[in-house]
C-alpha cells in the first residue's frame, strides 16, 4: 500500500502549510523531499486538506510543490538493549555515529538506526513455550553493562498472547526473531528484540502506581535533609542564569544514588553537554566500579540545533526512561531546560497564529507541562517488581522572575521546588537554592522534627537579620543576635557545599544524619557570650571548625580528630542543653 | 537561470512581497530601484506570494520594480585575502579595496556536533584581575559584557581583542557609530593587529536589515578559519541592536510578540549565532566576545536576559569598572584548578568578603555605628576596589592573585576569612601581623 503524499503550499521558518489527499495522523511523521535530503518533520494541526507540519530541520532552500511523503506513523522511538551509554539528538540520532560519517557539523535530512541492527546480545529465555503473556512481560534476558535488560512483548500489544515459539539460550542479532507470540485470533506476532513506541504517548504498562515515599538521595545535603525527593517524584529547580541550575544538574547526575540517569540537555548550551560526554566515560561510579556513562543516556538537542526536535527531546528522554522503569529499575530524568522546551512550544503556537496567553506562550502550556510531568512515578510492573522515574526539571524564567507561566505551571505538579536565589549566587553560595522559599512534600532522611527546628531558626535569623537593617546591631538584643548567628552557622556549614571539593560535594545519608545530629546540637544550645562581637568571634571560628570537618573524608581519623576539636572548643562555651521545643 | 519579476503586492517597513514562483526558502534576490540595486532575503513563502527583506530598506521602491532571484542563500567570500580588510553589513567592501568574489561559502550553516568539541582547556590571559582572577576567559568561551550606554565597553574590547593571544580576530559592528568605528580601526592598527584582523562593520546609519546579516558573515567567516586550525576571537558589538533590527522585521510580519515586542524565537535566534563559539577536537577554535547595551540598566530586559541563558557568563561593566556580582564566567573551573592551588579559594573568598563589605557600606550609608569587625570590612572593600577592581590594573594573574593575600592580611586574621586551614598556613603573608 502506497503511503499518502502531500505538496508544500506555504513556507514560514520551520512550519510548513501542506496541501494532501488522503487520510493522515494527528502527529504524523512526514518526509518533505527537498533534492537529496528528506527533511523529517511532523503534523501538529490539520484543516481541511491542510496539514501544518514543524520541520526537524532547517527549512531553507525548500520550495512551494516539494513532495511530502507521509510514514503513517507518529514520531517514534527504538527500544531494546544498548541504549545506555549513547548520545542521541533529540530524534534519537546517534551523535558519535553522525559525527563519524559526516564531520564536524549535523547535516540536514540524515536520519541514522538508534540501535544498531547487528549488534550482538547474549539472550536467555525466561518462559516455556505455551506460556500466555501480556504487554511488558519478560520473554527473556540480555546483559547490558551491569544490568539485566528484560526483553518484554512489546507494549502495544493489548490483551493475552500463547507463547508459540521461543529461542533457546545464545547470541542473537538485535533484529532477530527470539519468539512468535498467538494471539486470540490465532495471528502469529514474530518478536524481535527492539519494537517502537510513540515517544508522546506515556507507556502504562504497570499494575499500579504508588505514592513516592522512598527518599532519592543527591547527596546534596540542602536538598536530601532540607527539601529532599523521593524515587518516583518530581521536582524543579527555577532559577535566573549564572545561580548555578547546570552545576546542581551536574553533581546530581553524578552522584545520585539511582540504577539510570537520563540527561536531556534540552535547548541550553552546548559547552555543558560536553563537559558530560567527555568526562563520564572517565569517572568511575563508586557504586558499581564501572565507568558513569555505563548507567547514563544523553539526549542532547542543545540552543541552535533545531526548535522543533528540541520539543520532542524531553518526550525522547521520558519515553527511554519509562521503557527501563519497566525493567524495575531506578530512572532519574534530569531535563535542562524545560523553559526551552516551553519556547519551543511558543515558536510553533506563534507560527500556527494561535491565539496566545500570557507572555504569548500557548494556552495549552500547562497541560503539556503537567503531563510530562505526570510520567514520573513509582509503579509496581507486571511481573511484580517495582521500578521508579523521578522527573528533576530546571526552569530558566524570564528576568528570574518566578512568578512567569512556565514556573507557576510547573509549581503546580511537581512535588518539590528547589529555587535558586540570585542574591545566594552572587555571593558564592553554593547550592544557591534559597532555604526559606524552597519546599518540599517528600519525607527527609533526618528527624523531621528537627529540620523544621532547624527552618525555624533560619527564619528567624532572617528576621533578626532585616530588623538589624533597620535598627542595627546595637538596637538588637544578644539573645536575638545569637539566633542570627546560628541560622548563619547552619547556612555555612550545613546548607552551603562545596561543589569542587571531592569530599564536600558528595555528602553520604549517613553522614548527613551524622553531621546534622553535630550542627543541630549547637542550634539548640544555649551560649555564655560577653557581647556580640564575642559571639561573633565565637561563631566564626565554630564555623571554621566545621568547614574544615566537612573536607575529611568520611569516618577517616582526621574526620574523628577534627570532629575531637570541635566537641573540646564547644564544650568550653555550652551553658546547658535548651529542652527541645 | 535567473527569474525576473515585477509584480511587488505589498511594501511594510522593510518587506515587500512579491508575487513569484519557484523561488526557495531564504533564497538572495537583488531589487533594482530607482535608488539603486539593493539585496533583499526571502523570510516567508505562501503559495505564490514571496515575503523579502530588503537589506537596503523598502524607501523609494517601485511597485513594478525588478526583483531577480539569484538562486543561492546568502553567501560570502572566504580567502586570506580578507584578512586587514573591512566590510560592510552585506558583504561588500567598505574600504575602497577590490571586491572579492571567489570561494563564495554560505552563511548561517548547520550547527557543529556536539560529539566534535572539546572541553575547553585554554585560557586567554588579559591582565585584567577582575577577569583573570576572579572570571577567566576561557578559549572558545561566547561571554558578553553587559553595561548601559556611555560605559567603555568598546575600550574593553579593544584592550581584551589587543592583549589576548589569538590567532585572528574578526570584529562585527552592528548599529555602530561611525567614531566607533573609528575608535576600533585606529586602536587595532596602532596595536598592530589590523594585519590579523577581518572588520564586517554596519553602522547606525546604514540600513536597518543589512545589521542582521553581520553576526551571521562574521562568524561563518570565523568558522572557515576555525577550521584551518586556527584561533578566531569574534567581537560583536553591539547585539541588541541586532535584536532590535529582529523585532522590527518580525512586527512588520505581524508575528505574536512574546516579551517588550520580541518575537518568540528571540532565544533560538540569538543561541544560532552564539553557539558558534567552539573549540573542535582536529581543528582550531571561535572565541565570541560581545558587547549587549542595557537599556535601562535593566538585565531582566529581554535582550540581556535571553542573552545570559545562552551564553557563559557575563561581565557586568559599571560605573568604568567589572562588578564582581553578576559578572560570571562559566568556565572558568576548567583552568584555575591548573593556574595556582589558591586561585580559586582566593577568588571565592575575596568575594564572599567583598558581598559583606557592600552590606556593610549600606549600614554605614544610614548612619549605623560600625563595630570593629565593619570598620575591617569597610577598610578591605576600599583596598579591594582600588587595587583589583579598578580597570588600570595591568598586571599578570599571579601578581594579582599575591596582592589578594596581601589585602586580606592587611585586613583580617586568617580565621576570619573563612578560607581553609592549609591555604592560610601556605600563603598568608608571615611578615605583616594583622593589625587592630
Amino acid at each position: 500500500m502506497n503511503n499518502p503524499q502531500g505538496s508544500v503550499r506555504s513556507i514560514n521558518g520551520n512550519l510548513l502549510a501542506v496541501e494532501f489527499e488522503e487520510n493522515i495522523l494527528q502527529n504524523e511523521v512526514g518526509y518533505v523531499v527537498c533534492g537529496e535530503e528528506r527533511l523529517k518533520s511532523e503534523v501538529i494541526r490539520i484543516q481541511d486538506t491542510t496539514a501544518f507540519m514543524q520541520v526537524f530541520e532547517s527549512t531553507k532552500g525548500l520550495k512551494v510543490g516539494d513532495p511530502v511523503a507521509f510514514s503513517r506513523e507518529m514520531l517514534s522511538v527504538q527500544l531494546g538493549p544498548g541504549l545506555l551509554g549513547q548520545i542521541y539528538d533529540g530524534l534519537q540520532n546517534p551523535l558519535p555515529e553522525l559525527a563519524s560519517r559526516h564531520g564536524h557539523f549535523l547535516p540536514r535530512g540524515v536520519t541514522l538506526d538508534a540501535l544498531d541492527a547487528e549488534s550482538k546480545w547474549e539472550f536467555t529465555p525466561l518462559v516455556e513455550p505455551g506460556a500466555t503473556v501480556r504487554a511488558g512481560i519478560p520473554l527473556g534476558r540480555v546483559p547490558e553493562g551491569i544490568f539485566t535488560h528484560y526483553i518484554m512483548v512489546p507494549f502495544s500489544l493489548a490483551g493475552e498472547y500463547r507463547v508459540e515459539e521461543i529461542v533457546p539460550a545464545g547470541e542473537r542479532r538485535l533484529t532477530d526473531t527470539i519468539a512468535k507470540l498467538k494471539d486470540a485470533r490465532g495471528n502469529i506476532h514474530e518478536i524481535s528484540m527492539v519494537f517502537e513506541w510513540p515517544v508522546k504517548v506515556p507507556i502504562q504498562t504497570y499494575r499500579q502506581r504508588y505514592a513516592p515515599v522512598e527518599p532519592l538521595t543527591t547527596k546534596v545535603r540542602i536538598i536530601d535533609t532540607f527539601f529532599p525527593v523521593a524515587k518516583g517524584g518530581t521536582y524543579c529547580i527555577p532559577g535566573p542564569f549564572g545561580a548555578g541550575k547546570t552545576v546542581l544538574q551536574q553533581i546530581t547526575s553524578r552522584y545520585a544514588e539511582v540504577d539510570i540517569v537520563i540527561i536531556a540537555a534540552c535547548g541550553e548550551r552546548a559547552g555543558e553537554v560536553v563537559e558530560t560526554l567527555r568526562e563520564f566515560p572517565e569517572i568511575t561510579d563508586p557504586r558499581t566500579g564501572k565507568s558513569l556513562m555505563e548507567r547514563t543516556i544523553i539526549i542532547c538537542n542543545t540552543s541552535s540545533m533545531p526548535v522543533a526536535a528540541r520539543e520532542a527531546s524531553v518526550y525522547t528522554a521520558a519515553t527511554l526512561g519509562e521503557y527501563y522503569r519497566q525493567m524495575g529499575l531506578h530512572v532519574l530524568l534530569l531535563a535542562d531546560s524545560t523553559s526551552r522546551w516551553a519556547q519551543a512550544m511558543r515558536e510553533v503556537s506563534g507560527r500556527l497564529e494561535e491565539i496566545p496567553g500570557e507572555e504569548a506562550f500557548p494556552a495549552y502550556l500547562e497541560s503539556r507541562i503537567a503531563e510530562f510531568y505526570e510520567r514520573a512515578g513509582l509503579v509496581e510492573l507486571p511481573f511484580g517488581e517495582k521500578g521508579s522515574l523521578t522527573i528533576g526539571g530546571t526552569v530558566s524564567p524570564a528576568g528570574g522572575n518566578f512568578e512567569e507561566p512556565v514556573t507557576q505551571s510547573t509549581l503546580k505538579v511537581v512535588g518539590a521546588f528547589l529555587g535558586l536565589s540570585r542574591d545566594r549566587a552572587n555571593a558564592r553560595k553554593f547550592p544557591s537554592i534559597h532555604p526559606l522559599e524552597s519546599w518540599s512534600k517528600y519525607p527527609t532522611l533526618v528527624e523531621s522534627a528537627q529540620v523544621s527546628r532547624a527552618k525555624n531558626i533560619l527564619f528567624q535569623g532572617n528576621e533578626v537579620d532585616q530588623m538589624m537593617k533597620v535598627v542595627g546591631e546595637e538596637g538588637t538584643s544578644l539573645d536575638d543576635f545569637t539566633v542570627y548567628l546560628k541560622a548563619e552557622f547552619l547556612d555555612g556549614v550545613y546548607l552551603q557545599q562545596n561543589g569542587f571539593d571531592e569530599v564536600d560535594a558528595v555528602t553520604s545519608p549517613q553522614r548527613q544524619q551524622y553531621v546534622f545530629g553535630k550542627v543541630f546540637e549547637v542550634l539548640t544550645a544555649a551560649f555564655r557570650f560577653d557581647g556580640k562581637e564575642d559571639a561573633r568571634k565565637f561563631f566564626y571560628e565554630l564555623r571554621q571548625r566545621f568547614i574544615d570537618w566537612n573536607y575529611a573524608p568520611w569516618e577517616s581519623d582526621e574526620f574523628r580528630a577534627q570532629e575531637q576539636k570541635i566537641e573540646e572548643f564547644l564544650r568550653e562555651r555550652i551553658v546547658h542543653e535548651e529542652s527541645v521545643q | 537561470m535567473k527569474k525576473v519579476y515585477n509584480k511587488i503586492k505589498s511594501i511594510a517597513g522593510n518587506v515587500i512581497t512579491v508575487q513569484a514562483e519557484g523561488v526557495s526558502y531564504e533564497e538572495l534576490a537583488e531589487i533594482s530601484s530607482r535608488r539603486g540595486k539593493s539585496l533583499a532575503q526571502v523570510i516567508k513563502i505562501e503559495n505564490d506570494l514571496v515575503s523579502l527583506q530588503v537589506f537596503a530598506g523598502s524607501r523609494g521602491i517601485s511597485t513594478n520594480d525588478e526583483v531577480r532571484f539569484l538562486g543561492r542563500p546568502m553567501q560570502v567570500a572566504f580567502s586570506e585575502k580578507m584578512v586587514g580588510r573591512i566590510f560592510d553589513g552585506s558583504g561588500a567592501p567598505r574600504d575602497n579595496g577590490p571586491d572579492l568574489t571567489e570561494n563564495l561559502v554560505p552563511i548561517a550553516g548547520p550547527s557543529v556536533n556536539p560529539t566534535k568539541r572539546i572541553i575547553p582547556r585554554k585560557m586567554i590571559r588579559t591582565n585584567i584581575p577582575m577577569i583573570d582572577v576572579f572570571n577567566s576567559l576561557v578559549v572558545s568561551q561566547k561571554l558578553p559584557i553587559f553595561s548601559v550606554s556611555g560605559e567603555p565597553y568598546n575600550e574593553l574590547l579593544a584592550r581584551i581583542a589587543l592583549q589576548a593571544e589569538v590567532d585572528m580576530i574578526v570584529l562585527g559592528g552592528i548599529g555602530l557609530k561611525h567614531d566607533e568605528y573609528l575608535f576600533f580601526r585606529d586602536t587595532l592598527e596602532k596595536g598592530g593587529a589590523l594585519q590579523r584582523s577581518i572588520f564586517f562593520i554596519h553602522t547606525a546609519s546604514d540600513p536597518v536589515v543589512e545589521g542582521l546579516m553581520v553576526p551571521d558573515l562574521s562568524l561563518a567567516v570565523a568558522e572557515k578559519f576555525a577550521l584551518q586550525g586556527k584561533s578566531v576571537l569574534v567581537l560583536l558589538t553591539d547585539m541588541t541592536n541586532f535584536a532590535d533590527a529582529l523585532k522590527e522585521i518580525s512586527i512588520t510580519m505581524e508575528q505574536v510578540p512574546s516579551n517588550r515586542g520580541y518575537p518568540g524565537d528571540l532565544y533560538s535566534q540569538l543561541a544560532a549565532r552564539y553557539e558558534k563559539a567552539v573549540d573542535f577536537d582536529d581543528a582550531g577554535s571561535i572565541t565570541v566576545l560581545a558587547v549587549t547595551s542595557m537599556p535601562g540598566d535593566d538585565v531582566t530586559h529581554p535582550v540581556p536576559d535571553n542573552t545570559g541563558y545562552i551564553t557563559e557568563g557575563q561581565f557586568y561593566l559599571r560605573n568604568g569598572r567589572i562588578e564582581p556580582f553578576g559578572s560570571l564566567s562559566r568556565l572558568k573551573q576548567l583552568v584555575n584548578k591548573k593556574t595556582r592551588k589558591d586561585h580559586r579559594a582566593i577568588m571565592d573568598g575575596m568575594i564572599q568578603l567583598y558581598a559583606e563589605y557592600k552590606e556593610t557600606e549600606e549600614k554605614r550609608a544610614m548612619g549605623f555605628r560600625m563595630n570593629p569587625w565593619d570598620q575591617k570590612l569597610l577598610r578591605y572593600g576600599e583596598l579591594f576596589e582600588r587595587n583589583m577592581m579598578d580597570l588600570s590594573v595591568n598586571i599578570p594573574l599571579e601578581a594579582a592573585l599575591d596582592k589578594g593575600w596581601e589585602i586580606l592580611a592587611e585586613c583580617f586574621e586568617p580565621q576570619e576569612t573563612s578560607f581553609r586551614s592549609d591555604l592560610t598556613e601556605e600563603f598568608w603573608p608571615k611578615t605583616e601581623a594583622a593589625s587592630e
